[in-house]
């Protein structure tokens, strides 16, 4: 397992925003966080990110209990994240955003452009994305290419865990599938995939394992082998809460 | 139609397009205008003298302008910047004449302050997150006062003069104060071409140019992939403070003398040329050469409508009118460019 949690949880204050969460993601595995808004996704994700630390439980790294001090400190160990608002620079070209904070420097600062241009191409079309000009800025670049070359970045600068924050959430369906691609493409090579949404649609089919979250805590994670598209949905959308719900709607 | 063909079609409006996005555009198309309209209008104008005369307001205008997009480019302003040429003009006329400096040491002492207040105005801007413009409209507020104030109590007057009979003059003139040989054309120029390149360099071929843009661009995205963004900020404003001792102490060391309210207004005018150079308000695109371009038909203007003999009340609407059409053209071209592609 490249990262796990054990009865992992945070409060802020007096609020528990997570409890008793455990989970596990293992190389060239894709484990899903499902969750409503609220569930307890993000501060999951940020515990896995380094970004707060987590107050109760475990976290592993290859086996052993650590504390992520700082997003840095996460990357160091190979754990990437893609947030939802991505960290790219709209006005700037994609070879430029692709090596942000990383840039590769010859002597005395001097940024090495062609190489970052030959290697962003690389990257790119190793992943099987088809970007027809890196001196593009990104802001011309649709949603589902930018979350991809994001994706795409994260590979290549050796993460090993790659954290994907609702990668699919603000995309069209046919964007939504050329994310999906990426993420089963990042399995591939190796790397192990949290994928949180909160659509059972996009989770099921790249998906290893699924968590459930709701209000802060966990209501199951279980294998492919264990859950079939339809209880997901229901376990998703709450069950009985939807049943409730179509009742309610129903014509008189 | 073959497909190659149309492949071929595409490439050349691509081409096209990286051409036309290019921030420095407009201003060259603006350089171009206000030369034909002058040298078609004025002998004096287009002959090696008028040259030399128009290209010494731009050279002094021109160092600041590229300072001043590099930190508008990283998303910040610096109203201070003109005051503070002032500033270091007289920190380096009084310690020079009243308190017996080498004019060398004294600039020493001008570019200690100059980088002191960069540095101040950086750490404010990045700790309290306040937005620039009110930082330093109140740096520029207090210097203006600094000046004036420190000025009359030692002198009793509102400027400093006499720096020609100080140890170090000549030497610190043929540098910073002078002509090349006796062609007629300013030093200062070469300071600024030199600005111009090094700035030029510094943004499209090292690391710290990725982050000036990044950080103009998205300063959070920036910093979540680990730009050190406080830093960057921080070097700008005291790059712009390093420009604005460079050109104050050209200016005393040319005039001899500095007034107390010299440099107040000119901030603006910093501005204004970046913004026609290409650089857009809300920071992270634009370009030093554009910033120059601008400082250029500043130059032409201001002496060329001297040499038509027009009342110079005209540069102001000039000015106005320059801002206005590169506001809108640079308003085109990023839209142009961020248009999506489908």
């Amino acid at each position: 397992m490249i990262l796990q949690t054990r009865d992992v949880g945070k409060s802020f204050g007096s609020v528990l925003a997570l409890r008793g969460v455990s989970m596990s993601v293992a190389a060239g595995q894709v484990t899903c966080v499902l969750g409503d808004n609220g569930a307890g996704k993000s501060t999951l994700i940020k515990i896995l990110a380094g970004v707060h630390q987590h107050d109760s439980g475990e976290l592993l790294v290859d086996g052993a209990p650590v504390r992520l001090s700082s997003p840095r400190d996460a990357l160091d160990r190979g754990i990437a994240t893609v947030y939802q608002d991505l960290a790219m620079i709209p006005l700037m070209s994609v070879w430029r955003n692709f090596f942000l904070g990383s840039e590769p420097v010859k002597s005395m600062g001097r940024f090495d452009v062609a190489r970052a241009r030959r290697v962003a191409r690389e990257e790119l079309r190793a992943m099987g994305i088809d970007i027809r000009d890196v001196d593009q800025p990104v802001g011309t670049l649709s949603g589902g290419e930018r979350q991809s070359v994001a994706i795409a970045r994260a590979v290549h600068f050796g993460a090993r865990a790659l954290i994907l924050d609702e990668p699919t959430s603000a995309l069209g369906v046919k964007q939504a599938g050329v994310v999906l691609r990426y993420i089963a493409k990042a399995r591939d090579r190796g790397l192990g995939v949290v994928f949180i949404t909160h659509n059972p649609h996009h989770a099921y089919p790249v998906g290893d394992r699924f968590l459930l979250l709701n209000r802060g805590t966990s209501i199951g994670e279980y294998g492919k082998a264990d859950i079939t598209r339809e209880e997901l949905t229901t376990l998703m959308a709450g069950g009985s809460e939807l049943e409730q719900l179509e009742h309610e709607l129903r014509r008189e | 139609m073959s497909s190659a063909a149309a492949d071929e079609r595409l490439a050349d409006v691509g081409r096209l397009r990286r051409l036309l996005i290019r921030p420095e555009l407009g201003a060259v198309v603006g350089a171009v205008v206000v030369f034909s309209f002058f040298a078609g209008q004025s002998e004096v104008f287009r002959s090696v003298a008028g040259i030399a005369n128009w290209l010494d307001p731009a050279a002094t205008l021109g160092i600041m302008a590229v300072a001043i997009a590099l930190l508008m480019i990283g998303g910040e302003f610096d109203l201070s910047a003109g005051v503070l040429t002032g500033t270091t003009g007289l920190v380096l006329v009084t310690l020079a004449t009243r308190f017996g400096f080498n004019v060398w040491l004294a600039m020493l002492a001008g570019l200690a302050v100059a980088l002191a207040v960069g540095f101040a105005n950086g750490l404010i801007v990045t700790r309290t997150r306040l937005p620039s413009f009110i930082v330093t409209l109140g740096t520029f507020l207090m210097l203006q006062g600094l000046n004036l104030g420190v000025t009359k109590a030692l002198t009793g007057t509102v400027q400093v003069a006499g720096l020609r009979g100080a140890e170090g003059y000549e030497s610190a003139r043929a540098v910073f104060g002078g002509t090349v040989g006796d062609s007629g054309f300013r030093v200062a120029i070469l300071w600024w071409v030199l600005a111009t390149v090094v700035a030029t360099w510094v943004l499209m071929r090292s690391r710290a140019g990725n982050w000036i843009f990044a950080v103009g661009g998205n300063e959070q995205a920036a910093r979540a992939v680990g730009v050190p963004a406080a830093r960057t900020k921080i070097a700008l404003f005291m790059t712009t403070a390093f420009a604005a001792w460079l050109v104050g102490s050209i200016l005393a060391l040319r005039y001899t003398s500095v007034q107390a309210s010299s440099g107040i207004g000119q901030e603006f005018i910093y501005i204004i040329a970046a913004v026609i150079g290409g650089c857009l308000l809300t920071g992270g695109y634009g370009s030093a050469i554009g910033a120059s371009i601008g400082a250029v038909i500043f130059g032409m203007a201001d002496k060329g409508i001297v040499f038509l003999g027009w009342d110079a009340d005209w540069f102001k609407f000039f000015l106005g009118a320059m801002l206005l059409l590169a506001t809108l053209a640079n308003r085109l071209v990023r839209r142009y460019a961020e248009e999506v592609k489908r």
